[in-house]
């Protein structure tokens, strides 16, 4: 990164901090995947839990992502602040200060462990702990600026909601939430992966050691595809441990397989090789890297559609059992 | 009428400075709200469980 855009990040303070600011710290896009797995691990177990502790269960797990997001934006807003897709982010931008976003970040994370600890129990408290540590500490101040390993170890951190929430319902942690967990680790790094060859240029900028940056475009390409291999037969796996039943089945078996035939056209592609100049967007194509955005933009949509088809078939049972 | 402007900060700022204090007060009256709730629930769990264990 340039010393200008250091500085800049440094002293600016362009515009008074609003509430709003405070909200996006928190990062609501992905908080909203995290409380959607959350609750998908809480409704999986199919046990009967009181609707006012669960609610408080889902609403600790969404202020504890907020609270690493914040941790996150406190931490690098110097890499944030050369990064177009991340530069007009409040601590970033200058409008909020790093010291700021941290206590913020860090009153949030007591907040919200030390109520699931004592309205809801002990081993979701610990577990939401640990994945707060996890990302804004082993992932945020370590990984991400050290190893192009980085998405795939901190995967982790975004990988535990379901079994948070599972956690949360019957205070145990049985093999199907570990397998919820185990599909978003894998799915982690064909999805970063793909949004990294799409917006290449930006991380090498801001020397972020992401995958295409330090191995290139065609080994990040293959390392997709092998990710996708282990996968799609681990999304499958749910359908015999008798955790998806038949709405999962035909989503994991068809959803599976476009998967694979977009991991496989991006393999063969030349996608993240040219230049990555153009438009700005988290969905915008680059040039030459069509391929790559399909697959994070279809990512996102396969993953939604795992949990929602274990949401769906769990939801409607336990709704019938209560009947 | 003109709004106070104590820390000389503008406008912008004062207002912006407002709204923060609303949505720290307002958060407040929730978070009371929420362990008023959860308080009644889980009293209401254990007392439900203690006639059982009596009756």
């Amino acid at each position: 990164m340039t010393e200008a855009s250091l500085s800049e990040f440094a002293t600016a303070r362009a515009t008074p901090a609003r509430w709003g600011d405070y909200f996006v710290l928190l990062k609501p896009r992905v908080m909203s995947l995290v409380v959607f797995t959350g609750l998908t691990g809480l409704i999986a177990t199919d046990h009967p839990m009181n609707p006012i502790i669960a609610a408080v269960a889902v609403l600790c797990i969404a202020v504890g992502a907020g609270a690493s997001g914040a941790l996150n934006m406190a931490f690098d807003g110097d890499i944030d602040a050369v990064m177009r897709r991340t530069m007009n982010r409040p601590v970033a931008a200058g409008r909020i200060a790093r010291g700021d976003a941290m206590i913020f970040g860090v009153i949030l994370s007591a907040f919200a462990v030390m109520l699931m600890g004592l309205a809801v129990n002990y081993l979701a408290a610990g577990l939401l702990l640990f994945t707060i540590v996890f990302y804004a500490v082993i992932y945020t101040m370590w990984l991400k600026r050290s190893t192009p390993q980085n998405i795939v170890i901190g995967g982790l951190a975004g990988a535990l909601p379901p079994a948070i929430g599972w956690a949360a319902a019957t205070g145990q942690t049985p093999l199907n939430a570990w397998l919820m967990v185990a599909i978003i680790f894998m799915w982690t790094p064909p999805h970063f992966w793909a949004l990294a060859l799409n917006s290449g240029e930006d991380y090498a900028k801001a020397g972020v050691p992401m995958m295409p940056v330090v191995k290139g475009a065609k080994s990040t390409r293959l390392q997709i595809l092998l990710y996708s291999l282990i996968l799609v037969p681990l999304a499958i796996a749910p359908v015999f441990t008798h955790l998806g039943h038949i709405l999962y089945a035909a989503v994991s078996f068809v959803g599976g397989a476009v998967f694979l035939l977009l991991a496989i056209r991006l393999w063969r592609s030349r996608a993240g090789e040219a230049p990555t100049a153009g438009p700005d967007g988290l969905y915008s194509v680059k040039p030459g890297a069509r391929e790559a955005r399909d697959l994070f933009a279809y990512s996102i949509l396969y993953l939604t559609l795992l949990f929602a088809a274990l949401l769906i078939e769990h939801g409607l049972g336990l709704a019938m059992s209560l009947r | 009428m003109s709004t106070p402007d104590p820390f000389n900060e503008g406008a912008e700022a004062a207002k912006a400075r407002r709204m923060r204090s609303l949505m720290i007060a307002l958060a407040l009256v929730a978070f009371i709200a929420l362990i008023f709730v959860i308080t009644l629930v889980r009293l209401g769990g254990n007392a439900a469980h203690l006639v059982q264990q009596t009756s």
